[in-house]
């Protein structure tokens, strides 16, 4: 987490992390909308001006209910010397991003305005590939480190399939992402045409934090604070977990593979452990699955690290990178925003050089497949 | 499994409302002529299904009638097998699923006179939760206020699920209430289902709603931190029950690190969650959400960084063990008094007046 205490100085931003990096959670921006006019037809473009973006909750910006702690969630230095805003000027990302921490491998997660979630289907499917083709034309292919991410408008499945078929096959892309809150629970029948896309298309799928599903964001209600939506992403990715599970999701697609994005890691134990329990007694109700929940999520779930946990006293943090496997965390900065963390400081643990090249680098190579 | 100490109290064990009809009596002439002219049905809850495995354990099944419902029952299976001194009973009848307030005030009142009078009035061992109509917090207080007197009651009991979360400001008179009359607040699993009880929907199955009960609890912790309600009412104890406990050291974790980040958003969280925890946070022991390996278990037991946060509970008449086997195997002799006398006496206020341990 990046909670600034006192004035930085103006240094040149230099590789300080000698170390190769695979970061697995980056944002960058759209420098406007009209970045994504040239990729969307003119009815789309006319629909966008007069109607804007309205999404499962009231606020036209879609960020208002729960304002930032920051202006656009940024660190306060991530705002591009020539202008614009955090994660618009793709020269100051390698500069401030992939060069000083010697980033080799960068996965792009767009956000709002990506058109992931809006209510108009037909225009969440036109933004999301005007999303994709940015992505394919100003990023990846100008800067060969960053990857791009399949943006899909999850809540109309059949032009969600549509397009990850499109982007089948081009390296550029190296996944799938979902925002962590649909509309309904993703193990649910009505989302697995985008699963068996994904695996058809052997490609990961990323459920990165945020979105808006339409109900309460906890189960008993709508919280008060900021604080709470953001510890909150937690509860809804375990929600959403348990769910692909017991539906029998990863049952159907053994190739399936999912990353849990900025939702935090250490309650995957718990979770796993709680779900064999009630499953051992309940397991009737279920008969579609052969195998214990927790074998289900050690086979088939990745997790960012991002933000990082930080018991007191750190070894119990060890004992829970034990319990989910090392080989299962993928570390992401979360850049450009204020909760972003540093690789050089980030981890609190002293992890053996195979330990660190694991969770750095090797983990997420294996898993995009990637060299 | 770890010897179960004499004198021990048991902080969560469910006797059940046999009938609708049995709250007959407790009900005023209005609400007992409504039940047979509209017809109404039994407040059952589906987060305990009639016949599923959890709800009772296979050898507690009686052969009529529902499980837990008659005194004998519970002497017999859960009073004098575990030799409890005391056991507190939290009744889960749905009175907070109705929507109409004066309906839930009513048969809240019913279901706390019945406890009363037909289950703390003969045994002794015996102490129970208030049931508050928490579709109205005015009234719920009432409850609170009207029961205050009575000692045999020492919690106001709380669903982990509700309309709003439970940190919010238009529940502070009900805390406010149980801190004046020394009462812990209960937080049972459970929800009023006025919500999808998953922060994105409805599941599908019985089995992703009782599991997804952890995250519910995670929810409300973090809004009775957030909120304030322990700068508040510094006093007040509060008690997750059927909770599970495995997920809280990853949860504070969490919730620890947006507080350093986040504290300009709630200024009035003057401490460090895990600190507000042990000093007004409890849970109880059952269910164990386990991991396989016994040192595992220790381990997690290590990362909860005290011993006075858990308090023994069987569930009765739930299957969360198996036998005798309440305790689970290696926990220190001196933690097993810890959870099974000490830590009860030092939650619940009104208990220490006649429990052997204090005499």
């Amino acid at each position: 987490m990046n909670v600034q205490t006192r004035p930085q100085d103006s240094a040149p931003l230099t590789a300080r992390s000698a170390m190769a990096i695979a970061d697995c959670d980056i944002h960058p921006v759209l420098p406007s909308i009209a970045t994504l006019y040239p990729y969307m037809t003119k009815q789309w473009r006319d629909y966008l001006a007069t109607y804007g973006t309205s999404l499962r909750q009231g606020h036209q910006s879609g960020v208002n209910p729960y304002p930032k702690a920051q202006p656009n969630a940024a660190r306060r230095d991530s705002w591009p010397p020539g202008g614009g805003a955090p994660g618009t000027d793709l020269d100051f990302i390698r500069r401030q991003h992939l060069d000083a921490h010697n980033i080799v491998l960068g996965i792009c997660n767009p956000l709002t305005p990506s058109g992931q979630g809006l209510l108009n289907p037909g225009l969440s499917a036109a933004m999301c590939h005007a999303n994709n083709e940015w992505q394919l034309h100003s990023l990846v292919t100008p800067e060969p480190r960053l990857r791009a991410s399949i943006v899909v408008p999850y809540e109309h499945p059949e032009a969600a399939v549509a397009e990850i078929r499109r982007y089948a096959g081009n390296p550029a892309f190296a996944q799938v992402l979902l925002l962590g809150r649909t509309a309904d629970l993703m193990g649910k029948f009505a989302y697995r045409p985008i699963f068996r896309a994904a695996v058809e298309a052997g490609l990961p799928v990323a459920v990165h934090a945020f979105g808006y599903s339409g109900q309460p964001i906890t189960g008993s209600g709508w919280p008060s604070f900021y604080i709470e939506e953001m510890v909150g992403h937690a509860q809804a990715a375990q929600a959403q977990l348990i769910s692909m599970v017991m539906e029998g999701l990863f049952e159907e697609l053994p190739d399936l593979r999912i990353i849990m994005v900025e939702a935090g890691f250490a309650w995957l134990p718990a979770l796993a452990w709680r779900l064999d329990t009630a499953w051992e007694k309940l397991r009737d109700e279920t008969p579609h699955l052969t195998m214990r929940p927790s074998d289900y999520i050690r086979r088939h779930v990745w997790l960012t690290t991002q933000p990082m946990e930080e018991p007191e006293p750190r070894a119990h943090l060890r004992d829970t990178m034990n319990w989910i496997g090392m080989d299962r965390l993928l570390f992401a900065t979360d850049y450009p925003h204020w909760d972003f963390d540093d690789p050089t400081q980030s981890m609190p643990l002293n992890l053996t050089p195979e330990e660190r090249h694991a969770l750095f680098l090797g983990n997420a190579l294996a898993l995009y497949r990637q060299g | 499994m770890a010897a179960l100490i004499k004198d021990g109290i048991d902080c969560d064990i469910h006797p059940s409302v046999p009938s609708l009809a049995a709250l007959l009596p407790y009900l005023d002439d209005y609400w007992r002529e409504m039940v047979t002219t509209r017809g109404i049905d039994e407040f059952n809850s589906i987060l305990y299904p009639a016949a599923s495995p959890l709800t009772c354990r296979a050898d507690w099944r009686p052969a009529q009638g529902k499980p837990a419902s008659t005194l004998e029952l519970v002497r017999a299976q859960a009073l004098d097998p575990f030799g409890s001194s005391i056991a507190i009973a939290n009744c889960l009848y749905g009175v907070q699923l109705l929507f109409s307030e004066d309906m839930a005030a009513a048969f809240a009142r019913a279901v706390n006179t019945w406890m009363a009078r037909e289950w703390l009035d003969r045994e002794p061992r015996l102490r129970a939760s208030i049931i508050v109509p928490t579709q109205n917090v005015e009234m719920a207080v009432d409850e609170i206020e009207h029961w205050a007197a009575d000692k045999r009651f020492v919690q106001v009991l709380l669903l982990v699920m509700g309309d709003h979360p439970l940190g919010r400001r238009q529940y502070w008179p009900i805390y406010a209430a149980a801190e004046r009359h020394g009462l812990a607040i209960g937080i049972h699993a459970g929800s009023n289902y006025h919500n999808p009880p998953t922060p994105i929907g409805w599941p599908s199955f019985y089995t992703e709603d009782y599991a997804g009960q952890a995250n519910a609890f995670q929810s409300q912790l973090t809004s009775l931190i957030c909120e304030g309600v322990f700068s508040k009412f510094p006093a007040l104890k509060v008690v997750l029950l059927e909770s599970g406990f495995t997920w809280l050291p990853a949860h504070l974790w969490r919730l620890t690190k947006f507080w350093r980040g986040l504290r300009m958003e709630v200024p009035w969280v003057d401490r460090a969650p895990a600190e507000i925890v042990r000093s007004n946070v409890r849970l109880s022991l059952r269910p164990i959400d386990a991991p396989p390996e016994r040192d595992d278990l220790l381990r997690l037991f290590d990362h909860l960084q005290s011993d006075e946060l858990l308090l023994f509970s069987t569930d009765y008449p739930h299957w969360q063990f198996d036998g005798m086997d309440a305790m689970p195997t290696g926990i220190p002799d001196a933690l097993v008094r810890k959870i099974m006398i000490d830590n009860p006496l030092a939650t619940y206020a009104r208990l220490g007046v006649t429990h052997p341990a204090t005499q």
